[in-house]
């Protein structure tokens, strides 16, 4: 379907609610499918069942697609996930609040931050507590970077699947240089269980500004780089212009969120819409494209980049002096140094992290504006020291449903743009 | 439908689809997320209005109205001897794969539903792992074989 078309139609979600053959979503067993391969008469101008990943290199982990081929053309294909799936929703079940934020850290790897935010927002609903205004800015800190290392490791890998491999080297070097700002706070690349109910784990270290100053400095004429790179380049364009059209009704049908809803030319950012943590207080733009296409999504996250370095900037001015952690005894551990100081500091210690704390009964839902859509929480807790149910809304999971209707009538060499363009982190599709 | 302030709302099984067609009338045009909760073990008071049984599954959907801002979340009791609900596919084809989810972990069918199989575990698993009665740990591993006829 071409653009004007796209822009033409009166109802704008029929072809994501079609049902039938005509679907653009092959909806077929795993037994059925291998029948098909089976069968040693068929006709050769039949469709073909094709079989690409779960270990391909374009496919960003371990997705599978299932696609239904006439030619090169792509007519129906099926996501197939569930290779990475350990669980962990069940896991969060055994779990103290104060483990969970180690297991959920694990399920997006590339924007672990994220993750542990609203595994702490929806405790801290459930706990009706506050966190002091210095963790709010530091967690928003760091997940602004975290955006960026995020949108980077995009960038990198959405150029090594169209064949631009110097952006691949290129930024992997910039998401380096986030990661080890993070080192340095949080004592490690990914998975930090930096974020957790009550605060923060730690403080920022002495000499953050000059860290994150240097950082902005470096990354800032490196986007330039790309724009030279890529944005302008004709290939470039050639292979993502027009490719993998939704509309703004079918993003919204398919549940769809983050830069596959805003590059329909719909506005939504739950940072500026639902704002959490300081958002409000800070200036930024909600980047939106206007065809809905690979090339929007790409050019989204690319200045998206740019509207997190503003949103750092402003925090870089602004961070408030006070504590990282909420004072209340009931979550929070007693400073190191009165462990050595005080018997009931120690038992305080030892059962905070033995037993975890207690969370009030009730049900809570946390939503943060990962860099892949909304990422929400899902939270019931029966009053005990572990969740009853812990529900994640993966954006991964989610936005992989409009996978096939963005491929269907596309070729298969478009359809690696494509994967590529809907940038789906596998750890948090299978969970 | 029954209001329980603050943006929850409860149903029953034969309430549900109405329900949530009237809230698509009424503005709230996307589902942004489907999920059940087994209330199976649960220790705590449930904290349901009068009027509604508590039942062993709860299905949880959330709704987002764009213009207002609001979100609102209806939480719907299912029956554990007969778990099934009507499928919102026909109002957000978007709800596809989250009760693909629900099917796969909790064993919940929607009928009417264009795909009702296994979403994450293999297809010929037995068993829904979330349920709270399925047990952690300690259990063999299904090994698929291969077929002779490759």
């Amino acid at each position: 379907m071409t653009v004007t078309e796209n822009n033409e139609a009166i109802d704008g979600a029929e072809r994501v609610r079609r049902r039938g053959d005509d679907s653009a979503v092959l909806r077929l067993s795993e037994a059925d499918a291998a029948m098909i391969g089976a069968d040693p008469d068929a006709a050769d101008d039949e469709r073909v069942l094709l079989n690409m990943g779960p270990s391909h290199p374009s496919t960003h982990g371990v997705l599978r697609l299932m696609l239904e081929m006439e030619g090169e053309t792509i007519l129906r294909s099926k996501p197939v996930v569930g290779y990475l799936h350990t669980g962990m929703e069940k896991q969060a079940e055994q779990l103290t609040f104060l483990q969970g934020c180690t297991n959920v850290t694990r399920m997006d790897y590339a924007s672990p931050l994220f993750t542990e935010l609203a595994f702490s927002l929806a405790t801290e609903k459930l706990l009706g507590i506050e966190v002091p205004e210095r963790a709010v800015w530091i967690r928003m800190l760091m997940c602004e970077l975290n955006r960026m290392s995020s949108h980077l490791l995009f960038m990198a890998t959405n150029g090594m699947d169209l064949g631009a491999v110097s952006m691949m080297i290129y930024g992997w070097r910039e998401r380096e240089e986030v990661l080890r700002f993070f080192e340095k706070v949080t004592g490690l690349r990914m998975n930090h269980n930096y974020i957790r109910p009550g605060g923060v784990a730690a403080d920022l270290p002495d000499g953050w500004q000059a860290d994150v100053e240097r950082l902005l400095e470096l990354i800032s004429p490196r986007l330039e780089e790309y724009d030279i790179l890529m944005t302008g380049q004709p290939i470039w364009r050639e292979r993502l212009q027009g490719v993998g059209v939704l509309n703004a009704d079918e993003a919204l049908a398919l549940s769809a969120t983050g830069p596959i809803l805003r590059s329909t030319g719909y506005a939504w950012d739950l940072r500026r819409d639902e704002p959490y943590l300081a958002y409000p207080e800070v200036d930024f733009d909600v980047i939106v494209g206007s065809y809905g296409d690979s090339f929007d999504r790409y050019a989204i996250r690319l200045n998206e980049i740019r509207e997190s370095m503003r949103i750092v900037e402003q925090i870089l001015d602004r961070m408030p002096t006070g504590d990282y952690r909420v004072q209340d005894k009931k979550v929070t551990p007693p400073p190191r140094v009165r462990i050595d100081q005080s018997m009931e500091a120690l038992i305080h210690h030892f059962k905070i992290f033995t037993e975890g704390f207690k969370v009030p009964e009730g049900e809570a839902y946390a939503a943060v504006e990962s860099p892949r859509g909304e990422l929400g929480i899902y939270m019931v807790s029966d009053g005990s020291a572990t969740p009853y149910r812990m529900h994640v809304r993966g954006p991964s999971y989610i936005n992989l449903q409009t996978m096939p209707h963005l491929m269907q009538g596309g070729l298969i060499a478009d359809g690696v743009a494509i994967i590529s363009s809907v940038d789906p982190i596998m750890g948090e599709v299978d969970r | 439908m029954i209001d329980a302030g603050g943006g929850v709302l409860h149903a029953v099984a034969d309430t549900y689809l109405e329900g949530c067609a009237e809230a698509r009338a009424d503005g709230f045009g996307q589902l942004i997320d489907l999920t059940a909760v087994d209330y199976l073990t649960y220790g705590a008071p449930r904290n349901l209005p009068a009027a509604v049984e508590a039942e062993r599954f709860e299905v949880v959907t959330q709704l987002i109205n764009h213009s207002t801002r609001e979100r609102i979340r209806i939480r719907t009791q299912v029956n554990a001897d007969e778990p099934v609900l009507p499928t919102l596919f026909d109002l957000w084809p978007g709800a596809e794969n989250l009760e693909r989810e629900v099917y796969d972990m909790f064993g919940i069918e929607f009928t009417d539903h264009p795909d009702m199989s296994r979403v994450l575990m293999p297809e010929e698993w037995v068993g829904h792992p979330l349920r709270k009665d399925y047990a952690i740990g300690s259990i063999p591993v299904q090994f698929k074989a291969a077929s002779d006829e490759r």
